[in-house]
Order: structure tokens, then C-alpha cells, then sequence
């Protein structure tokens, strides 16, 4: 009366519908990890340039210095790295990638400020640390003034880092700006470390203060 | 996506993917089966029938549905139209009396009872060896009669053969929306009409044959929807149920959001208590696929369209949630930029994969709906008014009628 014959032979077209929609999906996952390993390739190639144009810049004129380093991409990168992380998974891999990126960004923040003092360029650098090992609520609004910020000042440079990232460089500037994780958010606008939130208005004023 | 809610979101979709892959290999099996006749069709003999049309308030429509049964192509003396005033409180019974003169109309009044009360008065007075009921807002095609006790006629182990009802004259987007799902409806029955797993018998023009009443007894109220409830005890009964796809039945559908709201809880009101009065059925082989499959899809929609509901008002609010966290952070200090269009953030994730392809086969279905149905393009834009219609509305009134279910709340008529 019931065919059950039948009944398995759906499942198993079911079945064979499903592991075909997961192969798919892992497939066009693998293809964005190589995707970020390009982008992975990328970063190091930049941290070699910004270390070689660090080490000649004293010898170059401010004429030939590149204003906008490596920001755009930056931005470009930070975004990928934080997409790959939200909807791939933290991977060994996208894990390494940020680790990669938050190197670059101390680079970038280090030649910047160079070429800022040589050259008299103006500009602003906040450093920016949350975290994501636990529910960090201010920590998401610290991100939308810094977000609104960066639209209001291109100028303005803003390096975030995860505060539960385990990387050295990392905690070296934890240390060297006596960052506790009770304190989260906490930014860093010129050597000034400020803790908790701060609005977009407090943040505005400081910026506005700067010489 | 935390880790239960996410496998429970994946059950449900691998049971729906599972249902409509079972609809298309039973389509595969039996496509060479399906007839769709343009003409009309000789009979061997044409017994009599009687068809009863239960009348409540139906003034707008009742005359034209009076006409289109008149109209029927089958001998004139071998079918018997009941009309039946069920205390019509509008100008229903004037019009019924104007037909009370034809020879093969009889005519009735009674206290306002509900439609099952109707259609039994038409049952004790029936002669006839077949009985059919017949809703007074809806226009039967002239051949549908024939067609389906032609059904009857190969078939003599048919006990109730039902019609392919469609939209009449849809006008508006909600109209047309439930056209794509009558459509759909059409092959879906066939499909169930295979499986030997039809679980409702529709009100206008099923026909029957007299001897289920005789045996199972007259109609019941159930829960409002007395044409389910007698296709569940016909199929406890184990007494077949055939679809005769190419016996059209027009109905004038509900034209606003509100009317279908309320047709539809009483709808699926009636298919969970129906299905709570019958569950000894459940998944008992004896009772064939409309026991392991018709009933179990039933509550698979139910639980999953509820479940994705659920979802997506739980995204929506979070959705929002960020969104007035921007504006209490950083007030109107931000600027709306177009995001730049980049492939690397389109990815297609595995269950969207998997409603892509159910949404194909649904499509599918619609449109060989369609085919069955005449109409005259297979293809048509207003068929996609379907899935925002459904997929918006459709979680309201079935979370309500499973609300009304738990408070023991039954929803009006109309």
C-alpha cells in the first residue's frame, strides 16, 4: 500500500540535495579564505614596502611621500577580514589574517606618524581597542563614533585592534598604553588614552583641539 | 547562528525540501496520467445527481451560480439542484425563490444552523446514488460534471471525485496572488490523488457517492470545515478519494487582506483540529500516504513557516535594534553612503541554496498548475505575487489559528 521504496529514494535525493548545497557552500568558502590568503600575500607585501619606505624616507623628499599609504586598503581589508570572520567562521585562517592586519595597521600607524612630524602633514591617529571575547556593548557604539568620525575627517586614521588578539605587537602597545580589559573601549587620540565611551561631540572637540 | 536553533532550522528545511521532491517524483511517475480535456465527453450512462447549495447571505453571487449549474452539460432530468436557505438574514431567499419553479430545483428554508446542518437537510432528501454540495460564490464549468462522473465510470472503486477549483476573475494583487496558489493547488491534488492522500474534499462540486454518507454517516461541523472533516473520515475509512483535474470549479476569492486573513484561519484552525481529532491516523501504514504523508506535511509547513516567521522577526528586530543604536550614538551625524558592490560579500550559503530550490519546484508547480488549469500562458508575472503575499501574511494566520487551537478559540465564518 505505502511504497517505502519510494520514500528512500526522496530521502536520498533530499540527502544528496543537501550534502550538494554544503559542498557548494564550503566551495565558495574556500574560495574567499583564498581569497583572503591573496589579500594575506597582499598585507605582507605592504608591510615590506612600508618598512622599506620607512627606512628611506629620511633620505626622501616630502614631495615623493605617498599621503595615503596603505588607508584605503586597509579599510578594504578590515571590512573582508571582519565579513570573513562573521560568516565563515573564525578560522585558523582568518584569525591568522587579522593577526597579519593588526601588524600592518601598527606599521602604518608608526611610518605615519614619521611622516607627519617630517613633513608636517596633518592628521589624526586614534587607536582603538575592544574586544570580542565577551558581549562589549560600548565597544559597538565606540565603533559607530569612530565609523561617523572617519566620514566627517578623511584625515583622520583610526587602528582597531581586538584586546583578546594574541599577537606581541599587540600587547607591547596595551603595555606601552597600560590597557586593562576592564576598561574597554579604550582609545588612544595622540597619547592620550581614554577609557569607557566617548561621544561623537567629546571625540569632535578633542580632534578640533589638536594643533 | 547559535547551534540548536540552527539544526532545528535545518530539520525543517530538509523536511521541505523532502516534501516537494516527494510532489515531483510522484509527478514523475505519473505525468503520462494526467488529461486535461478541451471538449466534451460521452458517457456510458449518466446517473442521477443531486448537487446542494448551501445559501447564507449569498445574494450577490447566487445567481450566477445557479445559472452555471443549469448550464452544466449532462441530461437536464438527471440532475437535481438543491437550494438551501441556511436563515439567510439578506435578500438570498427571494432569489432562491425565483427558482423554485424549475422542475430540477427544489427549494429550502431553515433556521440558520451552519453549512454542515445545510448539506444534511440535502442528504435526508436525496434520491439520487450521487451527492455533491455546492458553494453558492462559486461558477462550475459546463463540463465539469461529466468529467468527473466519467471519473466514476473507470473508476468504480472511486467513492468522491473531486474538482480543480481556480480563481474567479481575479482582479487585485491578492486576487491574483491566490490564483498562483490555486494553481499550485491543482497540482498538488493531483499529486495527492496518486498518492490515494487527498485530505480535503473542496465544498463546490465534489461529488460523492451517496453510499459514504449511508456507511460514515451524514456531515459534522469540523471545526467549520465539514469538507475536510468528511474527506479525514473517508480516509480513516480507507474510502478512495480521486481528483478530476480538468473538472473546473471558478470561486470568487476574498479581495482584501482581511477577508482571506479570516477565510484562512478557519482553514488552518480547522486542518490542526481536525488533524488533533483524527491523530490515531498519524503514521499508522494501514491508513497509506495520507497517514505518513499528508498529514506529517501539514504540520511541517505549519511548524516551519512558523519557525522561519519567527526568524525573521527576530533578525527584523535586531535589524532595528542597530539601527537605533547608530541613531542614539552617533544621532544624525552619519551619512548615507550607496555601499560599494563587491562579490567577495556574496556568498551562497547552503539552506539558501535549498530555498532557491524549493521556491524552483514551487514555481514548478504553479506553473504546471497552470497548464492544467487552460490558462492560456504557462508564465505569468502576476504568479509572484504569490510568495510576498504568502510569505508576509500567511505566518499570522497560522500562528493565530495554533493560538486559537491552545485557547480553544473558534474563528467565525467570515
Amino acid at each position: 500500500m505505502i511504497d517505502w521504496k519510494k520514500y528512500l529514494i526522496v530521502f536520498l535525493i533530499t540527502a544528496g540535495l543537501f550534502v550538494t548545497a554544503i559542498y557548494l557552500n564550503n566551495y565558495f568558502g574556500d574560495k574567499k579564505i583564498d581569497q583572503l590568503k591573496l589579500i594575506q600575500d597582499k598585507i605582507s607585501i605592504d608591510i615590506l614596502s612600508s618598512e622599506t619606505q620607512f627606512s628611506l624616507l629620511s633620505e626622501l623628499s616630502c614631495k615623493n611621500v605617498s599621503g595615503s599609504l596603505l588607508s584605503g586598503e586597509l579599510d578594504e581589508l578590515g571590512h573582508k577580514l571582519d565579513w570573513g570572520q562573521n560568516n565563515l567562521g573564525a578560522t585558523d585562517e582568518v584569525s591568522y589574517l587579522k593577526k597579519y592586519y593588526s601588524l600592518l595597521q601598527i606599521k602604518d600607524y608608526l611610518l605615519m606618524k614619521k611622516i607627519s612630524a617630517s613633513c608636517g602633514v596633518k592628521s589624526a591617529f586614534i587607536l582603538y581597542f575592544y574586544t570580542t571575547a565577551e558581549n562589549c556593548n560600548l565597544c559597538e557604539k565606540e565603533s559607530l563614533v569612530l565609523t561617523s568620525l572617519r566620514e566627517k575627517y578623511p584625515e583622520l586614521r583610526v587602528y582597531s585592534f581586538d584586546y583578546s588578539i594574541d599577537l606581541s605587537a599587540v600587547k607591547a602597545l596595551l603595555t606601552i598604553y597600560k590597557i586593562k580589559d576592564t576598561e574597554l573601549p579604550a582609545l588612544v587620540l595622540d597619547d592620550e588614552l581614554l577609557t569607557g565611551f566617548h561621544s561623537v561631540e567629546e571625540l569632535d572637540a578633542k580632534i578640533l583641539r589638536k594643533p | 547562528m547559535a547551534l540548536i536553533p540552527n539544526i532545528i532550522f535545518h530539520v525543517l528545511i530538509f523536511l521541505s525540501v523532502y516534501v516537494q521532491v516527494f510532489f515531483l517524483v510522484t509527478f514523475l511517475e505519473n505525468r503520462k496520467k494526467i488529461v486535461t480535456r478541451s471538449g466534451k465527453i460521452k458517457l456510458g450512462n449518466y446517473p442521477e445527481v443531486t448537487i446542494a447549495v448551501p445559501c447564507w447571505n449569498e445574494e450577490k453571487t447566487l445567481e450566477s451560480t445557479v445559472h452555471s449549474l443549469l448550464n452544466l452539460n449532462y441530461p437536464k432530468d438527471k440532475v437535481k439542484i438543491f437550494l438551501i436557505d441556511d436563515g439567510s438574514t439578506d435578500n438570498t431567499w427571494n432569489i432562491i425563490n425565483k427558482f423554485g419553479s424549475f422542475p430540477n430545483i427544489k427549494i429550502f428554508q431553515k433556521e440558520n444552523g451552519g453549512k454542515y446542518t445545510a448539506l444534511n437537510l440535502a442528504l435526508q432528501n436525496t434520491t439520487t446514488d450521487f451527492f455533491g454540495g455546492f458553494d453558492a460564490d462559486s461558477i462550475v464549468h459546463p463540463e465539469a460534471l461529466a468529467r468527473i462522473m466519467g471519473t466514476f465510470e473507470k473508476d468504480p472503486a472511486a467513492m468522491a471525485v473531486a474538482p480543480s477549483v481556480n480563481v474567479y476573475d481575479a482582479k487585485n494583487f491578492i486576487q491574483n496572488a491566490q490564483k498562483a496558489e490555486y494553481n499550485m493547488g491543482v497540482y498538488f491534488k493531483k499529486m495527492l490523488a496518486f498518492l490515494g492522500a487527498i485530505n480535503v474534499t473542496p465544498g463546490p462540486m465534489t461529488i460523492f457517492r451517496k453510499k459514504v454518507f449511508d456507511d460514515l454517516g451524514p456531515y459534522r461541523h469540523g471545526h467549520n470545515t465539514e469538507d475536510m472533516e468528511i474527506a479525514y473520515r473517508m480516509q480513516k475509512n480507507r474510502y478512495k478519494i480521486e481528483h478530476c483535474s480538468d473538472a473546473y470549479v471558478y470561486t470568487h476569492s476574498p479581495s482584501s487582506v482581511r477577508k482571506l486573513y479570516k477565510q484562512r484561519l478557519r482553514w488552518i484552525y480547522g486542518f490542526i483540529n481536525n488533524t488533533i481529532d483524527y491523530h490515531s491516523v498519524l503514521f499508522r501504514k494501514k491508513y497509506g500516504d495520507f497517514a505518513v504523508f499528508t498529514l506529517p506535511m501539514g504540520i511541517i509547513s505549519i511548524v516551519s513557516v512558523s519557525y522561519l516567521f519567527a526568524g525573521i522577526v527576530y533578525n527584523l528586530g535586531h535589524f532595528i535594534y542597530s539601527k537605533i543604536l547608530v541613531l542614539s550614538t552617533v544621532g544624525w551625524n552619519f551619512t548615507w553612503k550607496m555601499p560599494q558592490f563587491d562579490l567577495f560579500f556574496i556568498h551562497p550559503r547552503s539552506f539558501v541554496l535549498l530555498i532557491i530550490f524549493l521556491y524552483c519546484l514551487i514555481i514548478f508547480a504553479i506553473m504546471f498548475g497552470r497548464k492544467m488549469t487552460r490558462e492560456k500562458k504557462i508564465f505569468s508575472l502576476n504568479m509572484f505575487y504569490f510568495f510576498p503575499v504568502f510569505g508576509i501574511i500567511a505566518p499570522f494566520w497560522l500562528l493565530k489559528a495554533v493560538y486559537n487551537t491552545i485557547r480553544k478559540r473558534k474563528p467565525a465564518w467570515r
